[in-house]
C-alpha cells in the first residue's frame, strides 16, 4: 500500500469482515480531522485500528516515518507501543483511583513527587485545579471528560484520538467542551483524530472532514467545502443536504462560462463544469439560501435567471427565517427548499397553496456526476 | 472437643485456599475475557461439584486417586504411599470441590469491568502486568476475596467428599465436619454441640464480612 511521504498521521485499511472497511486519510502535525458519519459507519473501529485495539486484515497506520501497522511487512505494533492518547466515549476513567492517580498511575516509573508534580500540571492545563483529589463518581460529566483527556496526554502522545468524547454531556456542556477543545489544541502541536455523528459539531472543530458510510471513506476537505460541494450524492445525503435532484448535463457554453443541465421541463444554467460530458446524467444539489423569491407583482432583472414556479407546500418558521418548501411545477416528487427572512415572507403574502416563482442562482447549482 | 481436626480441617482449608486462589483468578479472568467453542462446556465443568452429590464425587475421585489408576500408581511409585486415605489426596480432591467457589465470584468480577478501562490504560502506555496489578486486581479483589472466603468455609464444612476420599484417619484425614458426626454417632452430644456451633459462628462471621465489603465498595464505585 502506498501513501505519498509527507509528515503527521497516515491511515490506510482494508477488510472485508468482521466489519468493512475501506478507509483512508491522512492528518497533518497541528491539524484536527473528524471522522463523521452515522452510527455502524465504522468510525471508531477505524479509531481502535489507529490505536492498535483493533487489528484490521489489510491495512497501514503510520506517523512520521515510523509504521505502527504495516499488514504487508508484519508490522502490529500493540497499543503501549504506539505513541497515542486517546479519549473513550464512556472516558473509561479508573474507578478506584482519585482523578491525580488516574494520571500519576499511567506515569511509569518516575518518582512519586514526580508524577505528581506532572499530573498537577496536567489537571490545570484542563482547568481542574482543585479537583484532584475527587474520585470519578464524585466528578460531573465534563469534568470526568478533562481528566480522561489530561490523562491521555500523560505520555506526551504523537497522535490524540478522541472518541465521540462530547456525546456523553448535556448540551451546554457540550459547547463549553468544544470551545475549550478548540482553545487547547492550539498548544497541542500533534494531528488529532476526533470522531462524531454530530454534524455541527464536525463543522464547528474540524480543520478537515472525512465523511464515513459502511467503513468506506467518501470524502475528505474542509467542511465547508465538504457542505457546499459535495463528491457524490451519497455524501450530500449524509450531511443532511436538502434540494437534491437528478437531471442530465446537455451542453457546456463558452461564453460566458456555463454548463446546461435538464431537470423536470426546464433548462438550468449551471456553474461551468466542463469535465462532465454532455447526455451524462449527474446528481445536483442547490443550497436553500441561493434559491431566491420573485418578488411577487414587481418584476426585476434577476428573474431571468432559472426561473421555476410552483407552490407552497409547506411553510416552518424558524427564528427569524422562515423555511418553505414548494413543489415544483406543483409536482409534489419535486421539493425544493428555500430560506428567507420572515419580513420578505411576510411583505409577499406567502401561505401555503400560494403559487410562487423563483430563481436558482446559477453559481449556486453544483453538479455530481454519478458514481461508478 | 477435638482440637486435632479442626487444626486437620483449618490446615486443609488454608493449603486449599493458598493453591487455588492464583488458578481461580486465572481461570476466572480467561473466561470472562475469551470467547471459545467448549467455552459453555468448560463452565459446565467447573460448577458441576456445585450439583453432584459428594458421594458421587467423592466415589469418582476415589476410583481416579486408587491404585489401580494411573494417577494413583504413579503418585505411589513417587511417594511410596498410596494417595487415597492421604492427607495429599484429601486436598487434590479439595481443590477440585472447591473448583466452582475459587472460579465463579472472580470470573463474575472480571465480567463486571468494562473492556474500555483496561484498553484505557494500555493506551496510556501501561504494560498488560501493571495494567492487571494497578487497575484490574483493584477493582475485582472484593471478588476475589469472596472467591477465598468461599473456598475456605466450604472446605471446612466439606463431608462427603471427605468421607469418600479421605476415609476417618484421626490426625491425617479426620476433619472437624466428620469428627461431629463422630461424636453424634458415639452419643457424645454435647461436644458435637461445641465443634458444631464454633462451625456456625465461623460461617457466619465470614459470609458477613464478604457481604459487608461487597455492599461497601458497591456504594463507592459505578462505572
Amino acid at each position: 500500500m502506498n501513501t505519498n511521504n509527507t509528515g503527521g498521521l497516515h491511515v490506510h485499511l482494508k477488510q472485508v469482515a468482521p466489519i468493512y472497511l475501506d478507509a483512508q486519510f491522512q492528518c497533518a502535525t497541528g491539524e484536527l480531522i473528524v471522522l463523521v458519519g452515522p452510527s455502524g459507519s465504522g468510525k471508531s473501529t477505524i479509531l481502535r485500528c489507529i490505536a492498535g485495539l483493533t487489528m484490521p486484515k489489510k491495512g497501514l497506520v503510520r506517523f512520521n516515518e515510523t509504521a505502527w501497522l504495516d499488514t504487508d511487512l508484519g508490522i502490529h505494533c500493540p497499543p503501549q507501543k504506539r505513541s497515542v492518547g486517546m479519549v473513550f466515549q464512556h472516558y473509561a476513567l479508573f474507578p478506584h483511583l482519585s482523578a491525580l492517580d488516574n494520571i500519576t498511575v499511567v506515569l511509569g516509573e518516575a518518582s512519586r513527587t514526580r508524577r505528581e508534580q506532572r499530573a498537577r500540571e496536567l489537571l490545570a492545563f484542563v482547568n481542574l485545579q482543585g479537583l484532584e483529589s475527587r474520585h470519578p463518581s464524585e466528578l460531573s460529566g465534563g469534568q470526568q471528560q478533562r481528566v480522561a483527556l489530561a490523562r491521555s496526554l500523560a505520555r506526551d502522545p504523537d497522535v490524540l484520538l478522541l472518541d465521540e468524547p462530547f456525546s456523553a454531556v448535556d448540551q451546554i456542556t457540550r459547547r463549553k467542551l468544544q470551545l475549550e477543545l478548540a482553545r487547547l489544541r492550539q498548544q497541542l502541536k500533534m494531528p488529532i483524530v476526533l470522531v462524531t455523528h454530530d454534524l455541527d459539531e464536525a463543522c464547528i472543530l474540524a480543520d478537515r472532514m472525512c465523511v464515513l458510510h459502511h467503513g468506506r471513506s467518501l470524502q475528505a476537505g474542509p467542511p465547508a467545502k465538504v457542505m457546499s460541494r459535495p463528491d457524490s450524492d451519497l455524501v450530500a445525503r449524509l450531511v443532511g443536504l436538502t434540494n437534491l435532484f437528478a437531471g442530465e448535463v446537455i451542453d457546456h457554453k463558452s461564453a460566458p462560462q456555463i454548463t446546461l443541465l435538464r431537470w423536470a421541463n426546464h433548462t438550468l444554467e449551471c456553474r461551468h463544469r466542463p469535465d462532465i460530458r454532455p447526455g451524462q446524467t449527474v446528481s445536483w444539489i442547490i443550497p436553500p439560501q441561493q434559491v431566491i423569491l420573485h418578488r411577487r407583482g414587481r418584476p426585476s432583472r434577476g428573474e431571468r435567471e432559472n426561473p421555476v414556479d410552483g407552490v407552497i407546500r409547506d411553510l416552518v418558521v424558524l427564528g427569524g427565517d422562515v423555511s418553505i418548501t414548494m413543489s415544483v411545477n406543483d409536482n409534489p416528487d419535486l421539493p425544493l427548499s428555500l430560506t428567507l427572512s420572515s419580513h420578505v415572507a411576510h411583505r409577499n403574502h406567502l401561505a401555503v397553496g400560494e403559487h410562487i416563482t423563483v430563481s436558482l442562482l446559477a453559481h449556486g447549482v453544483h453538479l455530481m456526476p454519478e458514481q461508478t | 472437643m477435638d482440637w486435632s481436626a479442626l487444626t486437620l480441617s483449618l490446615e486443609l482449608a488454608a493449603w486449599t485456599t493458598a493453591i487455588l486462589m492464583p488458578i481461580g483468578v486465572a481461570i476466572g479472568r480467561t473466561l470472562a475475557r475469551r470467547q471459545f467453542v467448549a467455552k459453555s462446556i468448560v463452565e459446565a465443568l467447573i460448577a458441576l461439584p456445585l450439583v453432584l452429590p459428594p458421594t458421587v464425587l467423592g466415589f469418582y475421585l476415589l476410583v481416579a486417586f486408587g491404585g489401580a489408576s494411573p494417577l494413583g500408581q504413579f503418585y505411589e511409585t513417587l511417594i511410596g504411599r498410596p494417595l487415597v486415605f492421604s492427607f495429599q489426596g484429601l486436598l487434590l480432591a479439595s481443590l477440585i470441590f472447591n473448583l466452582p467457589f475459587a472460579v465463579q465470584p472472580v470470573q463474575r468480577a472480571f465480567e463486571a469491568l468494562p473492556r474500555d478501562i483496561r484498553e484505557a490504560a494500555w493506551c496510556c502506555g501501561m504494560s498488560p502486568w501493571r495494567t492487571f496489578r494497578s487497575i484490574e486486581f483493584p477493582l475485582v479483589w472484593t471478588g476475589v476475596l469472596s472467591a477465598m472466603v468461599l473456598t475456605f468455609a466450604h472446605t471446612l464444612g466439606e463431608f462427603g467428599v471427605v468421607l469418600m476420599v479421605g476415609g476417618n484417619i484421626p490426625g491425617e484425614t479426620q476433619t472437624i465436619a466428620i469428627s461431629i458426626y463422630d461424636r453424634v454417632q458415639a452419643l457424645q452430644d454435647q461436644q458435637a454441640a461445641l465443634m458444631s456451633a464454633i462451625l456456625l459462628v465461623f460461617s457466619f462471621a465470614t459470609i458477613s464480612v464478604i457481604y459487608i465489603i461487597n455492599n461497601r465498595t458497591r456504594r463507592h464505585r459505578e462505572y
